[in-house]
């Protein structure tokens, strides 16, 4: 069997080939991209990134309603803009497998809460696996297919951004053939047409289920106690388990692929083979406070914590305290060393967004911001997005600030992807409301953030098909703005005007600033230049907040403050801090010097 | 190559191509005859922000992850970062360190000073056994594409294992764009021949 080292990412694409999976969709979010990317090359699979996690959730739905396996793919929070079409087809079940995936972000690498998802198995009543390596993410899809057919039911899988991210070995098998045509679709109502009268009758299905999968559970091949010493039973699942296995190599364990519905008598057995019971979970006690409803007196979050990752480092300090385990008798490692520059992330050299802060900020206008790159317009130099709370909310946010008489004039920020997800809804809101305030949407051509995916507004789509591009000013105008100006992000002083244009109109108003995410055009200008005689140190570029404008040697004599340079393998050429420098000393190369690294 | 196992940890700057780096070293492991896991940041941390990547070879890796004080080389591809990630390195750990400098935007607009060269060199060498400075960065620059000096680093690296560089050529020709596959290879050896 052919070996390869596989994210856990990967790894599940390679299941969904693999479980005969013919149809996957997913909105993009860190740390579960890379699941659809490389489903994509699987041409058995028709693949898709929908306009958001609901929709996609809903797209597979009416695959495997139609015979096709399916799968859907989120980040963590994606599954709260899922769920609504997750928890209909627990009710009615389907004609083929589902999977749905959540990659959930413990340590909140690139996320705005550290929710634990594996609440919605519980809330949403549908079995949960949570695989510990990127063996058991590929195995789980297969196994999740079958259970999915076996209990009619949607299977929720559970990575976090370590099983996502991290690369281990993987043994590759081999696809199933996938089905060829589907007959005529199912025409049974009772059971895929949610109505209530229906509906009641399935959730009486659902329990039954729900029971049978805990049978299920005893004998799920990834569930499974290691004896070891008997005095210490751990329980743990995901990659946790990997992590306590470091820690207490000796212990007994009992290691949980599926963790919902939980199998009691493998629980109460191994809780009877040893002498004290600890549950190692990261985040919440989910598992925690089923087994100690079973009577078991586990030991869990009165040791562990319930934020951050729970590394092995973590697990080993608070298993000391916890007295679980002697002192380190080694010497231990050096401290990190403190007061280092900090090196957040910044926009990129040539970010169309740039100008858009450079001006928030010098015009001191509050915003509701929204996710993205953008979202680094929240940082110095800028910190020009006064809030962000969730995909699209910064025009619904306008919205109540423009109602709630601010004596200034208020603005939201938003991408052109987060606006065809969420945003959309939020800008007809406004317009039927009568509301007031400036919508800038940064159109940069992609979904920069996560991994530079396509959206409505671009012409091709994720299978690398052309298809029609969605003209963003066109919607707009068609949704009934009144008030929509187009404008090159690049160019300062034309988004000065219009931003001041649109902040004065007394209602909603959209600024639409164009200009593509360098990682789009791969256009590339020749770097800019600083002519030192001209440059007086003001700092006015520096403003800008780009990584290329940095602080050159020579000093400017009457402030003795550092004069600008700019890095030239940094540089993209794209002329915004040229534009605002007041000495007109930043320029491209002059003829004869153009030359890029 | 005699050791049972061995931890590394890349730090670098996003952009830098630390996850290229990371995904060769772990492929040469498993090519070695270890289990490999390797574990890397992405997502918000790509945007030039700090970026690590966590590689282990042994008989059996369980946590894919490597811990402070465990790390047995320290590959730095920027001063700051190998000086923000000393505290993963173990006693007698060893450092291999780009001799390049990318100043964060806090030190750019002037609200924080970045550390001297005398400084980090001393910080460097009270914490390892040895510190190898390679100029990747001037290496691959004069090779004519910056972007392979992470392939310089590797080089010197595997000179450094006293491993065979078989293994490591071939997967870098693999992992690296086609047309690119010439000047990584001349940048590999370049960098095996700095050690």
């Amino acid at each position: 069997m052919k070996r390869a080292l596989l994210s856990g990412n990967e790894a599940i694409a390679r299941g969904a080939f693999e479980a005969g999976i013919q149809v996957a969709a997913g909105y993009p979010g860190t740390p579960s991209s890379e699941i659809l990317e490389n489903v994509a090359k699987y041409k058995t699979i028709y693949a898709e990134w929908s306009v958001n996690e609901k929709v996609a959730m809903d797209v597979a739905a009416g695959a495997a309603y139609s015979g096709r396996r399916a799968m859907v793919t989120t980040k963590q929070v994606g599954m709260n803009v899922l769920s609504d079409a997750l928890f209909y087809t627990v009710y009615t079940g389907l004609e083929a497998g589902l999977v749905v995936v959540t990659a959930d972000d413990p340590g909140m690498f690139s996320s705005q809460n550290e929710q634990d998802n594996r609440h919605y198995a519980k809330l949403g009543k549908l079995p949960l696996l949570e695989p510990a390596d990127s063996q058991e993410a590929k195995d789980f899809v297969i196994q999740g297919m079958a259970m999915s057919e076996e209990f009619d039911t949607p299977v929720l899988i559970r990575t976090t951004m370590r099983t996502s991210h991290s690369k281990s070995v993987v043994l590759l098998g081999e696809t199933e053939t996938p089905r060829g045509a589907v007959p005529p679709f199912t025409r049974n109502l009772e059971k895929y047409n949610s109505m209530c009268l229906y509906a009641k009758k399935r959730h009486p299905v659902v329990e039954k289920r729900l029971k049978d999968m805990a049978l299920y559970a005893e004998t799920f091949p990834w569930n499974r106690i290691e004896w070891g010493d008997r005095d210490l039973g751990i329980i743990a699942s995901g990659v946790v388990y990997e992590y306590a296995k470091e820690v207490f190599p000796k212990a007994s364990f009992l290691k949980l692929g599926m963790t919902y519905p939980l199998p009691r008598r493998m629980i109460q057995g191994f809780a009877k083979g040893v002498r004290k019971v600890i549950v190692i979970e990261e985040l919440d006690p989910f598992i925690e406070e089923q087994v100690r409803a079973m009577g078991i007196q586990a030991v869990g979050k009165e040791i562990f914590p319930s934020v951050d990752e729970l590394l092995p480092a973590t697990i080993r300090r608070c298993a000391i305290e916890g007295g679980m385990l002697s002192k380190d008798k080694e010497e231990p490692p050096a401290p990190p060393l403190e007061n280092l520059p900090g090196r957040s992330p910044v926009l990129c050299p040539g970010c169309p967004h740039r100008t858009s802060f450079y001006l928030l900020n010098k015009m001191k206008l509050p915003v509701a911001g929204d996710i993205g790159c953008y979202n680094l317009g929240t940082l110095p130099p800028f910190r020009a997005q006064h809030t962000m709370g969730a995909m699209g909310a910064s025009i619904g946010v306008l919205h109540g600030m423009g109602k709630s008489g601010l004596p200034e004039p208020a603005v939201a920020t938003i991408g052109d992807g987060t606006f065809f997800h969420a945003g959309m809804p939020a800008l007809l809101n406004m317009v039927h409301n009568k509301g007031l305030g400036t919508v800038i949407i940064m159109d940069n051509s992609t979904t920069a953030m996560t991994g530079h995916q396509d959206h409505p507004g671009n012409d091709y789509t994720l299978s690398g098909e052309p298809t029609r591009r969605v003209d963003i000013p066109a919607l707009v105008k068609a949704m009934g703005v009144e008030k929509v100006m187009t404008v090159d992000a690049f160019d300062v002083k034309a988004m000065e005007k219009a931003l001041k244009s649109c902040i004065a109109f007394k209602g909603t108003a959209v600024l639409v600033a164009r200009g593509e995410c360098v990682f789009v055009s791969r256009n590339p200008r020749p770097a800019h230049v600083v002519e030192t005689d001209l440059c007086v140190a003001c700092g006015t570029c520096s403003r800008m907040g780009c990584p290329a404008i940095v602080k050159a040697e020579e000093r400017y004599e009457k402030t003795g403050k550092k004069k600008t340079k700019i890095d030239p393998l940094l540089c993209t050429g794209c002329g915004v801090c040229s534009q605002v420098c007041p000495k007109g000393a930043i320029h491209e190369p002059p003829l004869g010097q153009v030359k890029r690294p | 190559m005699k050791k049972k196992s061995y931890k590394f940890l890349i730090a670098g700057v996003g952009g830098q191509g630390t996850i290229l780096a990371s995904d060769i070293l772990s492929e040469v492991g498993i090519r070695l005859g270890y289990d490999t896991k390797k574990s890397d940041i992405l997502g918000l941390a790509v945007r030039g922000g700090s970026v690590v990547s966590h590689i282990q070879w042994a008989q059996k890796v369980h946590a894919p992850v490597v811990g402070d004080g465990e790390a047995d080389f320290l590959i730095g591809f920027e001063w700051l970062e190998t000086l923000r990630r000393l505290s993963s390195l173990k006693r007698q750990g060893v450092v291999v360190a780009n001799d390049y400098r990318i100043d964060p935007m806090t030190v750019s607009s002037g609200e924080a000073e970045y550390p001297s060269r005398e400084n980090i060199m001393q910080e460097l060498q009270k914490a390892a056994k040895t510190v190898h400075v390679i100029p990747g960065t001037r290496t691959a620059l004069d090779l004519g594409d910056v972007r392979t000096f992470n392939i310089v680093i590797l080089g010197a690296l595997s000179g450094l294992l006293k491993s065979e560089p078989g293994v490591w050529k071939d997967v870098v020709g693999e992992k690296v764009p086609a047309k690119a596959a010439r000047i990584n290879l001349e940048a590999f050896d370049k960098g095996r021949s700095l050690v």
